[in-house]
């Protein structure tokens, strides 16, 4: 344990147990932090697309993938630089589905998220699958904004939230594991707030 | 975006605290000297991580002002009114004090000393652009930087002094600056300043940053050559 700050007691003494480690509630507040322009992209020019390695790569437009069957979260979400919203809620289509019609091959073992921005991050395929990870068009019942990363965007809400990328077109499937955007910039490969996997080496 | 890896330079370190002063209302600017200190590059951040005695740990991200070339590290700080972390380092820390620390973080918001940038900031959203400066300054190429900065008030604009000198648009949306009427960034403002070549740099608040990402594209430049770093409560990415 590092020794105690001079005159620091901390503000919370009862930490909500929905807290991971080093996290704080940040009540209704959703901060918007994105390294780029946030772009518009109308919902009929949005499409997602499943390959690399898998039997069948697959793409869906705005209006197949609604046609999927619909799957909800209703959780907490964890954002690296230490706030947490508990409660949230948002509307999409599990990724199970998406891989079980893509159907990934033996060899796959990572995935790796493209926005169409260019954005990109990485993650455990076993991260994305068993009803974890969701495409998430709707937050609390409304269209997702852009600023958010509408029209959809991956939620992976287990880990922390930059594994969720905003605007996203492409999920490939990988054998090795290759480092997304902020990855390379120092972050964590897996990300896991109960670990608080934040940077590289933790 | 495919940049060599910058992970925080090794685990925590000790800070001791060199300098507290408080030249903008409702901040704090600490200069630091943290203990076999890994240089950073301009743009880049610190973690500082307040522990209670109890254990119980708080710790938020703050943008480093000093150049590399700097034996201290300077970081300035916001006072959030409901700021757990800030409101300690504004009102409480004293020189002398030891803080745990870690960095320098981030390899994305970062200039390499050597490229033409734009750099426009809202608020203390100038942080970072100090640390540009204060480095082109050391190296000599201040003709790669251009700069806008946005504030409330003069009084509220951290390092007003030095972002003038630099040659810095000042432009204040609650008072006039000189001849311009109090108002907000224009894609007319950046017009003069945007040049072929350069990267993109904004900083400040979301809705700032929002904004003038917008006026950027809005003048035609590439989305690929702006870099956005938003804070609020807290900062990074998301």
């Amino acid at each position: 344990m590092p020794s105690p700050t001079r005159g620091f007691l901390g503000r919370r003494r009862e930490r909500d147990p929905r807290l991971p480690p080093g996290q704080y509630d940040v009540g209704t507040d959703w901060p918007v932090l994105t390294a780029e322009p946030t772009p518009r992209i109308p919902p009929e020019r949005w499409s997602i697309t499943v390959d690399g390695e898998v039997e069948s790569p697959t793409t869906w437009t705005w209006d197949e993938a609604h046609r999927l069957p619909p799957s909800e979260y209703r959780g907490d979400i964890h954002c690296v630089t230490t706030w947490s919203k508990f409660d949230t809620r948002f509307g999409g289509v599990s990724l199970d589905t998406l891989l079980e019609a893509a159907r990934p091959t033996a060899a796959a073992r990572f995935v790796l998220a493209t926005s169409s921005t260019g954005y990109t991050t990485n993650l455990p395929l076993a991260d994305v699958t068993g009803g974890r990870a969701w495409l998430a068009w709707e937050f609390d019942g409304r269209p997702l904004t852009p600023e958010h990363g509408g029209p959809v965007r991956l939620l992976v809400p287990h880990l922390y939230f930059w594994k969720s990328a905003k605007w996203v077109s492409r999920l490939t499937l990988l054998t090795e594991d290759r480092p997304g955007f902020w990855e390379q910039n120092g972050y964590h490969d897996r990300g896991d707030p109960w670990r608080q996997q934040r940077y590289q080496g933790d | 975006m495919t940049e060599p890896g910058r992970a925080p330079a090794g685990g925590w370190r000790t800070a001791t605290v060199a300098g507290v002063r408080r030249p903008v209302p409702r901040s704090v600017q600490l200069r630091l000297d943290v203990h076999d200190r890994i240089d950073h590059l301009p743009g880049q951040h610190y973690v500082v991580r307040l522990t209670a005695p109890d254990g119980y740990t708080a710790q938020r991200s703050y943008s480093v002002a000093s150049a590399p070339g700097d034996p201290l590290v300077e970081l300035f700080v916001e006072r959030l009114p409901d700021g757990e972390v800030s409101t300690h380092l504004a009102d409480v820390v004293e020189p002398g004090d030891e803080l745990e620390v870690r960095g320098p973080i981030g390899g994305w918001f970062v200039w390499d000393t050597v490229s033409p940038a734009l750099l426009v900031a809202g608020g203390s959203g100038v942080v970072p652009f100090v640390a540009m400066l204060r480095a082109a300054r050391a190296l000599g190429r201040t003709d790669l930087l251009r700069v806008a900065v946005s504030a409330r008030t003069r009084e509220e604009l951290p390092y007003a002094d030095e972002l003038e000198a630099a040659g810095a648009l000042v432009v204040l949306t609650r008072e006039a600056n000189g001849i311009r009427p109090a108002g907000r960034l224009t894609a007319m403002d950046l017009v003069p300043l945007v040049e072929p070549g350069q990267t993109a740099y904004v900083c400040g608040s979301g809705l700032f940053a929002e904004a003038a990402a917008q006026l950027l594209l809005e003048l035609g430049v590439d989305p690929s050559d702006v870099r956005v770093e938003r804070f609020g409560p807290s900062g990074g990415p998301a």
